[in-house]
């Protein structure tokens, strides 16, 4: 067993994943290459979505290979870091938007 | 940023006997990573063999008003190896007999060559049906004397090529050198301005899309589009085509990979990427390097890692077509560049 529960080589092996199931493997895969073809949004678009939702699932295969897939594409820092802001509003916007509900709570017991 | 060649800096990576060496040792050695000879016998294309030639491109020198991060002819100021005008007599009389379709002057900055003018002038005579010059846009604004040089190719119906790794301002001078970028968006207006990468017009202007680091170009075609959408919105600029080209492990690119501890990554992804269509139609394959000296090459790269050609015919002087035909080509672990991804060439991709 390796020492550490994350290795960078390993997201080259993904698509081993199909290894065990053959069926269900293909289907996701060619799912996923669907997904990411130019549609109503651009793949470039998707990509910077496909950055901020890395980060927000804080997956280190999906952040290197998204990271790595918008610098091919042109990508600049400047929007990755701003999709990342995106990704941190709408965290930090599920945690206080809570506060409502605290709200209600506090002011139906407090006096 | 670098203001000093290899060559100037005296750094081992000026010579191209380490820069082999590098090449062939560690994870190639070792047989982590396959030898490039060896990856294409799996799928029955070695040796790769030439064919009929297609493009002359020659190498008038490699002194140049720019120092990129990347360049793989450790280009600069400092480079004094320039193209005689005896050579580019030799060219001449080779370009008379070619049955090249196009040819193609590169450099350092072709422009600086002296008698680079006269080469054009003299060239054009002949008659060549697509005749381009690699420029790279900011030598146009470096001094007076080149102020008029978008007149003088529009007066020879040259095809321009230019490099510009981004729409961006940061990204392009981290590269290429601080005020590139407004430089070469002054340079395209210019060329713009007078019919140059106009749409429909036959004043051809492509630009060379070259990463700006250690990762591969993305796919060229949505590449170019962005380019021309955000050159246009942002600059009213107009181009033809996008080139995207990956980036070599030799040379300058070598030293950045190896001091930035990338280059085992880059040569995994390169080897990862490979793409046996792309080998089918490889530039060395149909395209001959000549360098400043007259000595043949089988591409650009080879010509920097003095990799002569396999041919009893080494130099320009002793020119013959017939005899350069179906010759082994010379290869290295640098080839994985040209057959990566969609594969690469100075014409862009090939699959």
């Amino acid at each position: 067993m390796q020492k550490t529960y994350y290795d960078p080589a390993d997201l080259k092996k993904f698509g081993k994943i199909s290894d065990w199931n053959e069926e269900l493997g293909k289907k996701f895969f060619d799912y996923y290459s669907k997904v990411f073809e130019e549609g109503a949004l651009t793949e470039r678009e998707k990509s910077l979505i496909a950055l901020a939702v890395a980060h927000t699932i804080q997956c280190p295969y999906c952040i290197d290979a998204y990271t790595g897939d918008g610098l091919q594409r042109g990508i600049t820092k400047e929007e990755m870091m701003e999709a990342l802001h995106v990704a941190a509003a709408i965290r930090g916007g599920a945690s206080l938007v809570h506060g409502v509900q605290m709200m209600n709570k506090v002011n139906k017991l407090d006096m | 940023m670098i203001t000093k060649s290899l060559h100037k800096r005296e750094s081992e990576l000026a010579y191209s006997k380490r820069q082999l060496e590098i090449l062939s040792n560690g994870i190639f050695k070792n047989g982590d990573l396959p030898i490039f000879s060896k990856k294409i016998a799996e799928t029955n294309q070695f040796p790769l063999k030439a064919k009929k030639l297609e493009i002359l491109q020659i190498n008038v020198g490699y002194m140049c008003n720019q120092v990129c991060e990347h360049c793989h002819v450790d280009a600069g100021p400092d480079r004094k190896e320039i193209m005689t005008k005896e050579t580019m007599l030799q060219c001449l009389e080779v370009i008379k007999k070619t049955g090249a379709h196009t040819l193609d002057l590169t450099g350092g900055a072709p422009e600086m060559n002296p008698n680079f003018r006269w080469f054009v002038d003299e060239a054009s005579k002949i008659g060549v049906k697509d005749f381009i010059v690699r420029s790279n846009l900011t030598i146009i604004k470096s001094n007076k004397k080149f102020s008029d040089l978008p007149a003088f190719f529009k007066s020879h119906n040259i095809h321009v090529v230019s490099s510009m790794p981004h729409w961006t301002r940061g990204k392009t001078d981290k590269q290429r050198g601080f005020g590139v970028f407004n430089q070469s968006i002054e340079a395209l207006k210019e060329l713009n301005s007078i019919g140059y990468g106009i749409p429909e017009s036959d004043l051809r202007l492509d630009l060379v899309y070259n990463p700006s680091g250690a990762f591969l170009p993305g796919n060229q075609a949505s590449l170019e589009k962005d380019f021309k959408k955000a050159l246009f919105e942002d600059f009213n600029i107009h181009f033809h085509h996008l080139f995207a080209i990956t980036n070599l492990p030799i040379s300058r690119f070598l030293d950045y990979l190896i001091a930035s501890d990338n280059y085992e990554d880059y040569m995994y992804s390169l080897v990862e990427a490979y793409n046996p269509t792309a080998v089918k139609n490889v530039m060395c394959t149909n395209t001959l390097s000549v360098s400043w000296d007259g000595n043949l090459y089988d591409c650009d790269f080879n010509q920097m890692l003095e990799l002569p050609i396999n041919s009893k015919i080494k130099h320009i002087s002793e020119y013959n077509e017939d005899l350069l035909f179906n010759r082994n080509i010379v290869i290295s672990q640098h080839c994985y560049g040209c057959t990566a991804g969609s594969g690469s060439s100075c014409q862009g991709t090939l699959a």
